[in-house]
């Protein structure tokens, strides 16, 4: 029997020369296998005497350790580069597309409206809707509009035919009539804020028969002007993200509030282009005004009693002023091209706490 | 309306500036449009003198003049026929922007001769049409001096916003009153000095109107003038109306335009040589024609005011005045008409004609019901000032109506609804400097008279805007809304809305794009998605598409889609969320949430095929919204009907019962040939409003989680049935086997070919089955596989394929 130092070696060098795992087998087989030299010297160990099987014993057992323990790192060697080889193999060309996937945008009206109704809301207003073909009591009466009021002729409001009775149903030429509808169905205090379609004869370059308003309305018995001036003030600069906007109220004139008045923001026209902001020009953004007495009369509410606020204002044009869209017929066309250059994305949610837009 | 500087300063004394006056106007409720300068336009343009005119050497109708500027002499080639030697005109040099063309003037060489300038026509200076020749200057204009200021165009020009309460600020007089009050200098008051009438007029005005009702004119005052010499109005005059852009004719007819601007006093004047007998009024007049002065006739009808004489109608009331009866530079007797006309009536017959002019504008938003004896003795005073003649005695028609009324007004309600603090005495100064007559009354409250120009002042609030505007809504305070803390524990959106807003962001995240269409379409296009009744079609649509409210959104979608296909975008996917209409009361608008995918759903790529849409992406999309909207999926059963705008055979309807949420399907290639679409097209339509509310919960946590803690067995079946079968019982059928232990079902294949028998099909379902406080035994397994079988043929009669 050779020399069990030798016998390790030649073993330990077997086991390292094996170049794949079916030579690394037959290297442990023949190191370690039943017949390996290694197996049968442990075989005869039971000849030795007691002192002796314990001394070679020891002795086989550390070499037998040893070579397994060369096996495996063998082994693990050669797994890996095999696994190599295999990888090498497997390439792709990363640089080739994806499988086709579509994300869609959310229209700007519905962005913007989400926009204001953030802001809104955080103000204490609550989202309430009406429907978009009123009656003239709804729509002109009850808010102070007399019959003989232009806007209640042919060629600014669309109209139904007449029933039997020669009542004329017509489509809301503004958010208002959600004002009467709400104050005619709950007690005050009211703070609503009333999104919607709303619709008038009128189709050219800046005026579409259908557009969007949002009606705001403050009922209670102490608001005032002062808060108007606020609440809108604080409106405009939170939805063009600008803090110092420059704003200012003017007198006007609406059938249903007095006093009247109408808000513009600073801008400028400077080099064609419209900026919002400190600028020369001011430009008309919405019209509100303290809620007419005869307006409360009419939804039975004592005037000495109550009073608020009521604001209507269009979402197309903060739209295009925000996102610089410049036509408005366009919102209306679902042109894919446009809805996908000027939509937005289904998770850009506006909230104040992540800001309204990116 | 337009008013010059030089106008308002003829009834407001004041040295502010021009910008602090346009702050002002627009700070009180004027708002200005637009202040125009034309100093600043007409600066270039100098008077020139025509040094030597002579005939241009190439041209037979050009001439060459040698010009002096004032600073050098320069060759100019003019064609006017009065262009010669020593006259004055108007020199332009090149560079010039020319306003009544935009062009830029440049050197030129006109039939070979080099021309450094232009003499311009009123044409050209944008002051008039006249083109005949150039402008001839008075012979002492200073050569050199620019020629706005020689000719007094350098009057700034304000044009203001009027809102339709505000008649009074129709007239520049009433404007200045409003700056006076709001502190830009003193009003100019003048008494108009009556003038005594000699003679008694010989025409008589007979107000004829029988019967109750708002008067439609209550009041009609005339005056006879005898002896007229009408000639061309005063330079003044003329400066006065051009400067607003009114043509001056002649002084009988330019006086009635200056009372009309000056004091918001409609004016007519007949020649009273032409009028035959007495003036009446009356209505029913139905039939009459009318001769008016803008050459056109008029019919009228019988709700409209006709003033007559014993020839017709000559005028028609605060709209418009007669040709046959108009002034002209022979006439020599005039009847001076200063009346009060009723708005509503005025209005109507100014909307029926399509007749707009400054009378009509006037009438229908009211003139001051106290100054027509004022205005009658103003309008006599100039006439005769210019045209010379005798005044009658006024003719009376009728009587001022009454006007005055007194509002109770509590000075703290400035500051109650307007939020300012404005002390008693500054607000009571506003309303008095605006023309109230102010009375205090016990216990603090003020007893306010509006005066007679203020026709809209009607209440206590309309006297807090008042005092606002004048002192300034730039005073209010602003302050900040804070919700209420109940306001902060309920939610701002209702649920649909929210739900809405999920659906929208769902939907799009799925590839879709949100439209907004017209809520209303071609009634053709609503028949075909169901009813297109007569009550939802519009009296006056925009156009004769867009006639009828929608039944539905799929049309408009579809149409979105063609459109977007004609520009290369074949591949669309568009939804919508908005109404839908079935009546016209509002429990009849239903708001709905609709898609359209067109052509292929997959594009063609390196991975595979192009796929064309198909009913299941419309149903993936369905069941995407009403996940999104809240609703259940696992409770959701599919019916395989739908309505007819839909392939018959490829149609669904999702429902929860008997509860109908939304219908899919491809979309019928009839109805899309109708719309001119090419197919395939798949839709749907979630009703958001049939998705049941949420039920209230007393607590916002959810139940403790279910979890099995021990493996799950998977099992597959693959069973032949008839074709018919909805692969939703087989699904039922295995689920309700052995409902405690199979936690889910899922077809994975669907066979039918060569194989199976004709009209079988071969479904295959894979089974997960596991139990919460234990391993599964094989035997339990097996058990629970043989009540699949046993169950799936019982409700279906399929067999498990061997």
């Amino acid at each position: 029997m050779e020399d069990l130092h030798a016998l390790e070696e030649r073993m330990l060098a077997g086991i390292e020369a094996a170049g794949d795992l079916p030579a690394l087998e037959q290297a442990r087989v023949a190191a370690l296998g039943k017949k390996s030299p290694l197996t049968q010297a442990m075989k005869g160990l039971g000849g030795l005497d007691i002192d002796a099987r314990k001394e070679a014993g020891v002795r086989l057992n550390q070499i037998k350790r040893k070579l397994a323990d060369a096996v495996d790192v063998r082994r693990t060697a050669l797994e890996r580069v095999e696994l190599d080889q295999r990888l090498a193999t497997e390439r792709v060309d990363v640089t080739l597309p994806t499988r086709p996937e579509a994300e869609g945008t959310v229209h700007p009206i519905s962005q913007v409206l989400d926009e204001l109704i953030a802001i809104l809301a955080d103000m204490g207003f609550r989202v309430v809707e009406g429907p978009d073909i009123e009656d003239d009591f709804h729509n002109f009466t009850a808010l102070n509009i007399p019959p003989e009021h232009p806007a209640r002729q042919m060629h600014d409001t669309f109209y139904f035919g007449a029933d039997e009775a020669g009542e004329r149903m017509l489509l809301r030429t503004h958010t208002s009539p959600v004002q009467i509808r709400t104050m005619q169905a709950e007690p005050p205090p009211h703070r609503i804020i009333a999104p919607g379609r709303t619709y008038r004869c009128d189709y050219d370059m800046t005026h579409t028969p259908m557009f969007h308003q949002i009606e705001g309305l403050v009922i209670d018995e102490s608001t005032h002007m002062g808060h108007l001036k606020g609440c809108l003030i604080d409106l405009a600069r939170a939805f063009f993200e600008v803090e110092d906007l420059p704003v200012r109220f003017r007198p006007s004139y609406f059938p249903f509030t007095e006093p009247s008045a109408e808000m513009d923001i600073g801008c400028s026209r400077e080099g064609g282009g419209l900026r919002i902001g400190h600028g020369a020009d001011w430009m008309e953004i919405l019209g509100c005004g303290m809620v007419h007495p005869r307006v409360l009369e009419i939804v039975g509410l004592d005037p000495a009693r109550y009073q608020g606020f009521a604001f209507g204002i269009g979402v197309e044009r903060p739209a295009m002023l925000k996102y610089g869209i410049p036509d408005l017929r366009s919102f209306f066309d679902a042109d894919l091209r446009w809805l996908r250059h000027y939509g937005f994305a289904p998770f850009d949610v506006p909230s104040l706490a992540a800001g309204l837009s990116a | 309306m337009k008013f010059t500087l030089s106008w308002l300063k003829t009834h407001l004394e004041t040295d502010v500036s021009l910008d602090d006056i346009a702050a002002k106007l627009t700070a009180v409720g004027l708002e200005v449009e637009g202040v125009r300068r034309p100093g600043d336009e007409l600066a270039p343009f100098t008077v020139a003198y025509v040094v030597e005119a002579r005939q241009h050497p190439n041209a037979d109708k050009l001439r060459l003049c040698t010009v002096d500027t004032g600073t050098e002499q320069v060759e100019v080639v003019c064609g006017a026929p009065n262009a010669r030697t020593g006259m004055k005109g108007v020199f332009a040099p090149p560079g010039t922007t020319i306003p009544g063309t935009g062009d830029v003037l440049k050197k030129a060489k006109i039939r070979g001769v080099e021309s450094c300038g232009m003499l311009c026509s009123e044409r050209e200076m944008g002051l008039s049409d006249e083109h005949e020749g150039i402008i001839e200057l008075d012979p002492d204009a200073p050569v050199g001096t620019p020629f706005a200021e020689v000719m007094g165009l350098d009057d700034p020009l304000f044009d203001i916003a009027i809102t339709p309460n505000r008649a009074d600020c129709l007239g520049v007089y009433g404007i200045a009153r409003d700056l006076a009050a709001a502190g830009l200098g003193r009003l100019k008051t003048a008494d108009i000095e009556p003038v005594a009438g000699t003679f008694t007029s010989p025409i008589d005005v007979i107000l004829d109107f029988p019967g109750e009702g708002p008067r439609p004119c209550p009041l009609f005052l005339g005056r006879y003038i005898q002896g007229v010499q009408n000639c061309e109005s005063p330079r003044w005059l003329k400066e006065r109306l051009t400067s607003v852009g009114l043509r001056p004719i002649s002084a009988l007819v330019d006086l009635t335009n200056f009372l009309t601007i000056d004091r918001n006093r409609p004016v007519h004047v007949f020649d009273a040589g032409k009028v035959k007998g007495d003036i009446w009024l009356r209505l029913g007049q139905g039939g009459a024609t009318f001769d008016a002065l803008n050459g056109k006739e008029y019919v009228l009808d019988d709700t409209m005011t006709g003033i007559g004489d014993e020839s017709g109608v000559i005028s028609l009331a605060g709209v418009m005045g007669g040709e046959p009866t108009g002034c002209t530079m022979e006439t020599t007797d005039v009847f001076i008409e200063i009346a009060l006309f009723d708005p509503v009536r005025t209005a109507a017959t100014g909307r029926t004609f399509n007749l707009e002019s400054d009378a009509r504008y006037r009438f229908e938003r009211g003139v001051d019901p106290a100054f027509a004896g004022p205005g009658m003795e103003l309008m006599t005073r100039l006439v005769i000032e210019l045209c010379g003649g005798e005044a009658s005695e006024v003719v009376v028609a009728g009587a001022e109506p009454a006007w005055r009324r007194e509002i109770a007004f509590r000075p703290s309600r400035v500051k109650a609804l307007g939020g300012v603090d404005c002390e008693r005495s500054e607000s009571l100064g506003i309303l008095t400097a605006l023309g109230f007559a102010c009375e205090e009354q016990e216990g603090g409250a003020v007893s306010v008279a509006p005066p007679p120009w203020r026709g809209d002042i009607l209440g206590e609030a309309d006297l807090v805007e008042e005092v606002l505007r004048i002192a300034g809504f730039d005073q209010i305070p602003a302050v900040s809304l804070s919700p209420t803390a109940a306001e902060r524990s309920r939610p701002a959106l209702s649920p649909t809305r929210r739900r809405l807003g999920a659906v929208r962001r769902s939907l799009t995240a799925r590839g879709m794009s949100e439209a907004v269409t017209w809520s209303f379409m071609p009634r053709q296009h609503a028949a075909l998605f169901g009813d297109a009744p007569d009550a939802l079609v519009l009296a006056n649509p925009i156009n004769a598409e867009l006639d009828a409210m929608r039944p539905s959104i799929l049309p408009n979608l579809i149409e979105a889609c063609r459109r977007n296909a004609d520009r290369g975008l074949a591949d669309a996917a568009l939804f919508e969320t908005g109404p839908v209409y079935t009546g016209t009361a509002p429990e009849e608008q239903e708001t709905v949430v609709a898609g359209v995918r067109a052509a292929a759903a997959v594009p063609r790529n390196w991975h595979g095929p192009e796929r064309a849409v198909d009913p299941f992406d419309a149903k993936a999309d369905a069941l995407a919204a009403l996940n999104a909207a809240g609703v259940s999926l696992s409770g959701l059963q599919t019916g395989a009907e739908g309505p007819a705008w839909y392939h018959p055979g490829r149609v669904g309807t999702l429902g929860l019962g008997r509860n109908a949420l939304a219908t899919f399907g491809e979309l019928h290639p009839g109805v899309l040939a109708e719309l001119g679409a090419e197919g395939p097209m798949v839709g749907f339509e979630v009703m958001i409003d049939a998705v049941p509310r949420p039920k209230a919960k007393a607590t916002r946590a959810k139940p403790p989680l279910a979890a099995s803690d021990y493996p799950a067995a998977e099992r597959d079946f693959a069973f032949i049935l008839d074709g018919g079968v909805p692969a939703s019982e087989v699904e039922r059928a295995a689920r309700n086997a052995e409902k405690s232990l199979i936690k889910a079902v899922t077809v994975f294949d669907v066979y039918a070919g060569p194989g199976i028998e004709a009209d079988k099909k071969s479904l295959a379902i894979t089974v997960l089955l596991e139990a919460r406080d234990r391993t599964l035994t094989d035997p339990e397994i097996d058990a629970a596989a043989a009540k699949i079988v046993a169950n799936v043929a019982k409700m279906t009669g399929g067999v498990l394929r061997g």
